[in-house]
């Protein structure tokens, strides 16, 4: 039977003002019937746009058919056949963009809920299988480093050691997760869920090393001649935050999306027990208008700032993160200066961050990107008065690995290098996620993870 | 888990610690540092290592007990562990081509000056050492140097031992009585670099600063150690931690510097929790 209802079940959340007060999960996810209710709504339609939109390709008809007559183990068996990672894709992904964005019941309304479906499926199997014991994979005595346990690194290792490889997943900073953990705030991903798929891996095998720069520590070249690894996967994430280079950006207040959200995310800042230090701002002004702009700008809220600003040169049609999380900042009293582009920073006399001075902006031709281009109307400057802004406009990729790495060969953004199966220009390297690509998505990254592994098993294999 | 082999007592408030890590001690060169991290509910602070003995898989750390951090860290006895330790990080020291350099190295920043003076000592270049400290009390190192380099200048404000003065004093005497150096090398507070290498590019001397930084992950990530050299942003963590003395935008680095002062001096007030209620002088 199918449920003819046009908009999807919304699924219930933390009321605005209380959750912009705490770090606990704003969405509490589908009840089993909510569940069911929204599955019924899926046509299962012949050409299945939905699954040709996800970049792993999941079988989205075939698992939300399941949920529809209650089958959620089973719909969860149906996932994990092209994902490792769903009760963190489901929080995360962009779905408006993948697989809802081509959804048919668009054309009438409002798509499936597919994402919280996916959500729903991945903690019903927690909560109902979690503490089920994962034996080891029987190993196949090939080895294979990943650097990185993001998720591109994390997707890659579940892969290959789902196919008997012995992986080892070098790691930089002290706890696995990369941007899941250090990026992405508590309240939109739990941290209990990260370490719980990281430990999922590791009772099927996969060894963790923490605290190993890979690059200074050891080598990509070390690692296949004196440690014994056939193939390496180097998934290290996206790297330097970029600054605008307008003046005053190193007056105290000013700081990366990265260093904020760290010290808050990965070291726990806003717990009282935690030693991190943190710069705490009345009213604060975050630049850019992605994800990492959300995610900084809602724990700006919850951190105590009275007034926190969304910067955004383009207009709201234009801003880049997904649409869940504009919904939510709004929602929670986020303010969104929009058509503005920081001009400078002004400091007071001790070298504090005082104010921020933007131009208004109007929308021209459309640029290389397909988006209009941004021009500024001269003389329409203005000051906001802040005492702290977090600049969140994307990132430049670190070079580590390629200057350490024997012939190693970027591609044109200044990446790693690599064809459609991830292969790099050296025999048994492979690479994938933000590393290659420059900053993207968790699912994207998961997607080149897998690719990858795909390909490292048919190396291996030869 | 990172242990504590061997702890040692320099003076009120510095400690050497022999840290057990293999994985930093293999590839480990002078001026290289370490980020480490106490116990679950530590901060990552940045420490340039004293010294490492790759054969052993130990690195040396030696600290002032001055934040809350290194508070803890003064706490450790032989055998107790760091939770963390991450490193090598940050470029080697460049010592290829030079026959006889000066290195400047202030109160604190004697320990880190010390691997960077006796490692280009070790690769054949000529090494004055030039260290200043407030007082007497303060002085360290002092054998270690004196074993490790050429030759050996001690310098304090108060004139309480060795000779009375400021570093620069006594590099101006060396510059003055005709000693001829390729580079001069400023490790310490930032004043006392800035005014180092500003008397390097007085006389046409190269000069380079090893600069500290608050930093999180010391891979790039976080760019909370970013710093003007030149006009340009660089990051300490990867670009550094040494640059060209005569590019650093010295009031910048001050300035930012304090960034988190008010927070570390409320640390600091915690001092029975911190140290068992041992208070070290300032």
């Amino acid at each position: 039977m199918i449920n003819l209802v046009n908009n999807q079940n919304p699924m219930p959340e933390q009321v605005p003002d209380v959750r912009n007060k705490n770090f606990l999960e704003v969405a509490e996810g589908y009840t089993e019937e909510m569940a069911v209710r929204e599955a019924m709504r899926c046509l299962n339609c012949r050409k299945k746009p939905c699954v040709s939109g996800c970049p792993v390709n999941i079988k989205i008809p075939d698992f939300i058919a399941q949920v529809a007559i209650g089958e959620f183990e089973e719909a969860y068996r149906i996932i994990s056949e092209d994902s490792s990672l769903p009760a963190i894709c489901g929080r995360v992904c962009p779905q408006e963009n993948q697989c809802q964005g081509r959804c048919v019941r668009c054309e009438k309304g409002e798509s499936v809920a597919i994402g919280r479906l996916e959500r729903f499926v991945a903690d019903w199997h927690a909560e109902h299988y979690g503490d089920e014991e994962i034996k080891p994979v029987e190993t196949n005595g090939h080895k294979v480093a990943v650097i990185g346990a993001g998720p591109a690194g994390l997707a890659c290792a579940g892969d290959l050691v789902n196919k008997g490889y012995e992986v080892t997943v070098y790691e930089a900073l002290h706890k696995t997760g990369g941007v899941l953990v250090y990026g992405i705030p508590q309240f939109r991903l739990p941290k209990e869920i990260v370490a719980a798929e990281v430990s999922k891996l590791e009772a099927k095998g996969v060894k963790f090393v923490t605290d190993a720069v890979v690059g200074r520590a050891i080598t990509v070249d070390e690692l296949m001649q004196e440690e014994g690894f056939e193939s390496v996967f180097i998934g290290t994430g996206a790297g330097l935050p970029s600054f605008m280079s307008i003046p005053g950006e190193n007056y105290i207040g000013v700081c990366s999306a990265n260093e904020y959200l760290t010290r808050i995310n990965l070291m726990k800042a806003y717990l009282p027990e935690y030693d991190t230090p943190i710069m705490h701002g009345d009213r604060i002004a975050i630049v850019g208008g992605g994800n990492v702009a959300m995610d900084a700008a809602r724990c700006a809220k919850r951190m105590g700032a009275k007034e926190v600003y969304v910067i955004y040169r383009r207009s709201m049609e234009e801003l880049p993160a997904r649409a869940e999380e504009v919904h939510h900042a709004i929602e929670e009293g986020i303010i969104f200066k929009l058509l503005n582009n920081p001009v400078q920073i002004l400091g007071d006399e001790n070298g504090n961050v005082r104010a921020i001075e933007c131009v208004e902006m109007e929308l021209g031709e459309p640029d290389a990107s397909g988006r209009r281009r941004p021009i500024e109307i001269e003389g329409s400057n203005f000051e906001i008065p802040v005492d702290m802004v977090i600049m969140s406009i994307g990132t430049k990729l670190n070079t580590l690995i390629l200057d350490t790495t024997d012939k190693l060969e970027a591609n044109r953004k200044g990446g790693i290098g690599t064809d459609d199966s991830a292969a790099t220009n050296r025999e048994g390297i492979f690479a994938g996620g933000d590393a290659v690509t420059g900053a993207a998505t968790v699912i994207k990254a998961m997607g080149a993870g897998k690719v990858a592994a795909d390909s490292i098993d048919r190396y291996l294999a030869e | 888990m990172f242990k504590v082999v061997k702890r040692r007592q320099l003076n009120d408030n510095m400690f050497w610690l022999v840290i057990e890590a293999p994985l930093v001690a293999r590839k480990a060169r002078p001026g290289q540092f370490v980020i480490l991290i106490t116990d679950e509910y530590g901060e990552r602070i940045p420490l340039t290592m004293a010294g490492h003995d790759s054969e052993a898989g130990t690195i040396d750390l030696i600290f002032a007990a001055v934040g809350r951090t290194t508070m803890l860290m003064s706490q450790l006895q032989e055998g107790d562990y760091l939770q963390d330790v991450v490193g090598p990080l940050g470029k080697p020291t460049e010592m290829d081509g030079l026959k006889r350099v000066c290195v400047v190295g202030g109160g604190t920043g004697n320990a880190l000056a010390y691997p960077l003076a006796c490692g280009m000592h070790d690769h054949g270049v000529e090494v004055d050492m030039i260290c200043g400290y407030k007082s007497k009390d303060l002085v360290i190192l002092e054998d270690e140097f004196r074993a490790g380099v050429d030759n050996l200048y001690m310098m304090t404000d108060d004139g309480s031992y060795g000779e009375k003065g400021f570093t620069t004093d006594k590099l101006k005497e060396l510059i003055e009585s005709g000693r001829e150096y390729d580079e001069i090398v400023a490790v310490g507070p930032p004043m006392m670099m800035k005014f180092t290498c500003k008397m390097a590019s007085d006389y046409g001397i190269h000069s380079i600063a090893s600069l500290t930084a608050y930093m999180i992950d010391g891979t790039g990530m976080c760019g909370g150690c970013r710093c003007k050299i030149g006009g340009e942003d660089k990051f300490v963590c990867v670009d550094g931690p040494e640059f060209d003395g005569s590019l650093v935008d010295w009031d910048d680095l001050i300035k930012r510097s304090n960034y988190y002062k008010d927070q570390e001096a409320e640390d600091r007030a915690h001092v029975c929790r911190l140290t068992g209620g041992v208070r070290y002088n300032d």
